[in-house]
């Protein structure tokens, strides 16, 4: 038994005691299927459809997609943009790449939040709850794609970053950015079905596209993932990110307090007593 | 001269309350000529804050979420306070009984830091009234630091409330209450020491989930462990600073038996503070070796490193050492001086400088955050000043009643920090 090991298993013994649960009440075992895009950087024209009903879709400023020349410059997302597309100009040519919230299947977003606010829905949509958030902002130093962005100038602050049209997925539609692509550069389904899909487009056409699937274990795995004809470092993905899930990074953190809280103030009555008890107050 | 009057000689609780609330000593010192105008200026600004948003006078921003409030007054100012936890783990539990008359003062001063720097985190929250959610249960991040680190920080004040609060009745001559209250100091104390342990390391497993974002020289998987030491040298490192501060300004509260005691106890905080630096420095050289980041020190943020981990670590220790050896005060008190510029660096440069550190855009606090830090620090001085001239925190109450009255000019004198 290793020291993980060690400190899962008194964890949990721990947490049985005092009744709380290491992983989060709600979201404990994220389920293996759920929904996610297929992102086809090949297909991609740039013609910021998506960016457009995306803004429409939510009440945000609708950008004038014809004439704003907004792919001249590198764009994040805002809290007025929750997607935004760039291009990139690479050995391959105009790459266009859409960003936006990579709903990854055990984000760090939700980890770090202490109010539920941020939340991993069963279906896999990670949405943010207004009437939890306290505007901490840990979501936005945990988020390792920093995809949730704040309101600096409202008294009344909100996190905003893009929840794959939560409530047109529970009618039964499909995420407004999807339905807009002209070209099917967007493909939305079941993570595993699109894992297939991609999978067979790469061994089709492997001239195509570079041997990866980004967001296949990237974070543990993300809800969104894309295909490349250029290595993605070349089209602003970061590549240094690791397979680990982010919540793994404070799991031990989280197991060995516990452990502490119960053991310590024993070894601390342990040591005053060892001291002797002659000059009592 | 009301200092020692209690509630039965006054009548009644309200008019021994107006009379403890009057000022003491002169109101025109240079303490009260600049910390007034940067309290007003502050409270201005909060209500800017509270009304145009986080971004009408800071400079936060998408980049960094979190700036000087968080990095200093939150994760820094606690780390100063660890020395609350240190003594009063020195004297209840380890029964050394040379540390007893620093103990009120380092527990009042624990306190007020986390009354005040831990609230502070209060004015940087976006919605700081749904603060209310992970307090009563509605919601409860279990799986998040955060969650932990403010159930800690709660908890500890409710803690620290309690060992101060023997100080407390005896000022309202509350003997009953007292005793009832200090049979129950090993108790809190023990609680106290536990949460500190949690949420001074917890404060650094905030940092855990960033570790794409925070440069390889600073991140570790072992943060909170190096939150943990660190904050045992910082927080002695701030009460030798204190102590002789205050040994100073209140002097004529200080038993002057205790006087001679004074060197002796700051030698043996010194000594202290030299184990937990050298175990701190070791363990963080390990780290380093183990990961083979020689590579990474030919850079600007190599040096930048370096400065912290030998100039205001390994240099500072050793300073302690020889100051221990040759009982000097001096090198002692620079020691501290140099391991809380550290501190500060080394939380500053893991919240913000080394933080998202190969980004063009860079943060550096607004003018408005350094002024309301300031404020949270003065307020603090206040209300410390206002407990200590009243209650018994530095004397011991039951030793002085005639003495004081005796000397109101020196009285004054104290009054007029
Ligand atoms: S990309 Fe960021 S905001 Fe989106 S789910 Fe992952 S951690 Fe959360
Ligand atoms: S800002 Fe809101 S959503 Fe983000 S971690 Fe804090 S409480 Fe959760």
């Amino acid at each position: 038994m290793n020291r993980r090991d060690f400190l899962k298993v008194t964890g949990v013994a721990g947490m049985a005691l005092t009744g709380t649960d290491a992983k989060g009440s709600e979201s404990s075992s994220p389920s293996p299927e759920f929904y996610g895009v297929l992102v086809d950087t090949t297909r991609c024209i740039g013609c910021r459809a998506c960016e457009k009903a995306c803004a429409t879709e939510h009440d945000f400023p609708v950008p004038d997609i014809a004439n704003d020349g907004a792919l001249e410059t590198q764009r994040d997302t805002s809290e007025t943009a929750w997607t935004v597309v760039n291009r990139f100009d690479t050995s391959e040519g105009e790459v266009f790449v859409k960003k936006q919230c990579m709903h990854c299947w055990q984000p760090a977003c939700t980890a770090a939040c202490l109010t539920n606010a941020m939340y991993k829905t069963q279906e896999g949509p990670v949405i943010w709850r207004s009437r939890k958030c306290m505007g901490c902002r840990f979501c936005m130093v945990s988020c390792p794609f920093d995809i949730p962005k704040f309101e600096y100038h409202e008294w009344n602050p909100k996190i905003q970053k893009c929840n794959f049209c939560f409530d047109r997925l529970q009618e039964g539609k499909k995420p407004a950015c999807v339905e807009a692509c002209p070209t099917d550069a967007l493909m939305f389904g079941m993570k595993r079905d699109l894992m297939e899909i991609a999978r067979v487009r790469i061994y089709n056409h492997p001239e195509r596209y570079v041997h990866k699937i980004y967001g296949e274990h990237e974070v543990g795995g993300t809800g969104w993932l894309y295909l490349s004809a250029v290595p993605f470092e070349e089209v602003g993905f970061r590549t240094d990110l690791g397979t680990t899930p982010y919540p793994e990074y404070t799991r031990d953190f989280l197991y060995g307090v516990p452990l502490v809280l119960f053991g310590l103030p024993a070894l601390l009555y342990g040591m005053n007593q060892m001291t002797g008890s002659d000059n009592e107050d | 001269m009301s200092r020692v009057t209690t509630i039965s000689e006054q009548g009644g609780f309200w008019s021994f309350l107006r009379s403890q609330l009057r000022p003491r000593g002169k109101i025109l010192t240079p303490f009260n000529v600049i910390s007034v105008p940067i309290i007003l200026l502050g409270l201005g600004i909060l209500v800017v804050r509270f009304t145009q948003g986080l971004g009408s006078v800071t400079n936060l921003s998408q980049e960094y979420p979190w700036g000087f409030w968080i990095g200093f007054d939150v994760i820094t100012g606690v780390a100063f306070a660890g020395g609350a936890y240190t003594i009063t783990f020195a004297v209840y539990i380890m029964r050394m009984e040379k540390y007893h008359p620093i103990v009120r003062a380092t527990v009042l001063n624990g306190l007020l830091a986390y009354i005040f720097y831990a609230g502070a985190l209060a004015l940087d929250l976006g919605r700081p009234w749904n603060i209310i959610n992970p307090i009563i249960g509605n919601s409860f991040g279990f799986n998040s630091v955060l969650f932990l680190v403010s159930w800690h920080f709660l908890l500890y004040m409710l803690a620290e409330l309690l060992e101060f609060s023997p100080v407390v009745a005896e000022w309202l001559g509350a003997r009953r209450a007292r005793r009832i209250l200090s049979a129950m100091t090993l108790a809190t104390v023990i609680f106290g020491v536990t949460l500190s342990c949690l949420h001074q390391s917890g404060l650094g497993a905030l940092y855990l989930m960033a570790k794409p974002k925070i440069h390889p020289l600073w991140y570790s998987e072992f943060i909170p462990i190096f939150f943990l030491v660190s904050s045992i040298f910082a927080g002695l490192s701030m009460v030798i600073l204190e102590g002789t501060l205050s040994h100073r300004v209140f002097k004529d509260q200080i038993d002057p038996k205790k006087h001679h005691s004074f060197e002796d106890l700051v030698i043996g905080l010194a000594k202290g503070a030299a184990i937990a630096m050298f175990v701190y420095y070791f363990f963080r050289a390990l780290i380093f070796l183990h990961d083979k980041q020689w590579t990474l020190l030919r850079s600007g943020w190599g040096a930048w490193y370096l400065l912290e981990i030998i100039g205001l670590v390994l240099i500072p220790c050793f300073m302690f050492a020889y100051g221990v050896r040759h009982r000097s005060l001096g090198i002692i008190k620079t020691a501290a001086v140099l391991t809380l510029v550290g501190i500060v660096l080394n939380r500053l440069n893991i919240s913000i400088i080394a933080y998202n550190w190969y980004l063009p855009v860079r943060y550096y606090p607004s003018w408005q955050e350094i002024v309301v830090t300031m404020m949270v620090v003065s307020a603090e001085i206040w209300v410390f000043r206002w407990i200590v001239l009243r209650m018994p925190v530095l004397r011991e109450a039951h030793e002085l009643p005639s003495d004081t009255q005796e000397k109101p000019e020196r009285a004054a004198a104290a009054a007029s920090l």
